[in-house]
């Protein structure tokens, strides 16, 4: 598995149900592991259904500091940002992920943080791209995606994650035929691909065949349907 | 075969209209199927289309009145509380016999209610949320696969029968993602000789209205809608047995509920039980006859729902009084687990044993 060698701030945008948080939640568990004192927070203030708080109990347990909005999980569909926030980036003596709300609607959250973040200037700004989400599926539409991030959110981005999946259907082959388009991406953005993300089922098989992986564990679910 | 996608069922939805044809959309933002109108703010822009974000659930249902008239494919979409609010409107294209596609993309109730996923819009989606004599047809998703693959079939029988059609969904269908095969671009040409298109001079004019004050008149067209309904429940029943064969516990779910009820059956058979389940596709009209036959064969009938129990009525009518229906269910956003259902089959087993 990849070595992560993450920035004071780590922040994950893109189009919405491309696994931001999934990303964001194993991030930080890296970083955690590393011995690091590690904050995660969850600013999606889009959507009510999906969220962090869902793992809340074990990051706790872990020693990961987690932040969510203050109606997360209530069924409030109120798009309040928690007061706490503030100490991801004013408290530099530990690491800090951002979950970014989808597209550039979930991006504007941000804006109010932006500053101390550029001042700081140890940050990095993921773009999390899954090539089999409908309005993503080429590397011309992701840039327009992440064009519109960048406009909303005030800062550039600078890296991609390629977490490209079909859920449960996802296999290596899945992953594999992505990787054209994520390289189209890096060439036409400028940026690099910082890792290619895949659930850790599928770990052993594309180790050699995709550098840089990162292998994800998902979010708990109560039972299958 | 197509390539498939990742999607939420809200998308699927959106993006099946939009290759069954569909070009008009209004609606207003609601949670749980905000994600519909967000997708279709994006793509109708760049494909010709109109996406309108208008002032109320109720001026939106008005809009697709009007659009339908032209004979264009037009929807709107909501959740529970905005759809009480198009209640007016969806009669009103119902008495003027208009085609139009309604997406319900439940969550709990009444009132304001929850965001959380509900099923407890049956009773006004099957038995005519408006006032006056009218049906809906009713198409009930229980994957993101069905919430693409029945939207494409909504608009098609909407069309056909010249008729509002209604999604039926709640917001677990809307919100989960799952891969999703796109149904291929369809141009879907049905003749529409009804619709007010300007008449060049050549023809009589079309005249749509849900006016008849008199009543001899008023009469005979619900008489002749109904002669549709009764065509349409001979015709378009849409169900899935699961199991059915030599179950003797048969469970009676649509949707989300259905999911929940496979796993039961598929735990329950694991254990001796004999269950199954019957999956109403199409709620209205009914699957009644299949409920029928299978009356004849199993113990006892279990209606799963998310709801304080409504479509245990339309089994219970179904089955004419042969076997007794239970009900197992929760409300109010919360769904009803398998462990729920198996306990209570295991419960009537012993009781018959």
């Amino acid at each position: 598995m990849t070595e992560i060698n993450a920035k004071r701030i780590s922040l994950f945008m893109g189009h919405y149900g491309s696994g931001k948080t999934n990303i964001a939640i194993n991030y930080a568990h890296r970083i955690r592991q590393s011995g690091k004192e590690v904050a995660i927070a969850d600013l999606d203030i889009v959507n009510p259904y999906f969220r962090m708080k869902d793992s809340q109990e074990e990051m706790l347990k872990e020693g990961i500091d987690v932040i969510a909005l203050p109606f997360a999980n209530s069924s409030v569909d109120l798009p309040a940002l928690p007061s706490a926030a503030y100490s991801l980036v004013q408290n530099t003596a530990r690491y800090a992920v951002l979950d970014i709300g989808g597209d550039d609607r979930g991006a504007l959250a941000l804006g109010r943080f932006t500053p101390y973040i550029r001042e700081e200037n140890n940050y990095d700004v993921f773009f999390v791209a899954n090539f089999y989400r409908p309005l993503t599926t080429t590397a011309a539409d992701a840039m327009e995606v992440m064009r519109e991030i960048e406009a909303a959110s005030g800062l550039p981005f600078t890296g991609i994650i390629n977490n490209s999946n079909l859920g449960a259907e996802t296999t290596a082959a899945t992953v594999l035929g992505t990787l054209e388009r994520c390289a189209e991406l890096s060439k036409l953005s400028g940026l690099p691909v910082v890792f290619t993300s895949v659930h850790e089922s599928l770990e052993e098989e594309l180790t050699g065949q995709i550098p840089r992986l990162f292998s994800l564990r998902l979010q708990h679910r109560i039972f299958d349907l | 075969m197509a390539e498939k996608v990742l999607m939420k069922g809200n998308e699927a939805i959106a993006e099946a209209a939009l290759r069954a044809g569909c070009r008009h959309y209004f609606g207003y933002p609601i949670t749980p199927q905000t994600e519909l109108a967000a997708y279709m703010a994006k793509r109708m822009p760049k494909i010709g289309g109109v996406f309108l974000q208008a002032e109320s659930e109720i001026s939106a249902i008005n809009m697709v009145y009007g659009v339908s008239s032209t004979g264009k494919r037009v929807m709107t979409s909501s959740s529970s509380p905005g759809v009480s609010l198009k209640q007016e409107g969806i009669s009103y294209i119902a008495g003027a016999d208009l085609p139009a596609l309604i997406v319900n993309v439940q969550r709990g109730g009444p009132g304001l209610g929850g965001i959380q996923p509900s099923q407890s819009d049956y009773f006004q989606a099957t038995k005519g949320g408006g006032h006056g004599d009218y049906h809906l047809i009713v198409l009930t998703p229980a994957s993101v696969q069905e919430m693409a693959d029945l939207t494409a079939l909504a608009f098609d029988l909407a069309d056909k029968y010249r008729m509002p059609s209604m999604l039926l969904a709640d917001g677990t269908l809307g919100q989960m993602m799952e891969p999703v095969e796109l149904p291929e671009e369809e141009p879907h040409l049905i003749e529409k000789p009804w619709a007010v298109t300007g008449t060049e001079m050549k023809r009589e004019h079309n005249i749509i209205n849900s006016l008849y004050l008199v009543p001899e008149v008023l009469e005979k067209s619900n008489e002749e809608r109904f002669e549709r309904y009764k065509k349409i429940e001979e015709e378009e029943v849409r169900y899935e047995e699961y199991m059915m064969d030599d179950a003797e516990y048969g469970l009676v779910a649509f949707g989300i509920a259905a999911r929940v009820a496979k796993n039961a059956v598929v735990a329950l058979r694991q254990q001796g039980v004999k269950a199954g389940l019957i999956r109403p596709i199409t709620v209205w009209p009914f699957p009644k006859k299949v409920i029928r036959e299978a009356a004849d064969r199993v113990k006892a009938f279990i209606s799963v729902e998310l709801s304080m129990g409504q479509m245990i009525e339309d089994v219970k009518l179904a089955e004419e009084c042969r076997k007794p229906v239970y009900l197992c269910s929760r409300s109010g956003g919360m769904i009803p687990d398998p462990e729920q259902i198996i306990t209570l089959v295991k419960e009537l087993e012993g009781g018959n044993n």
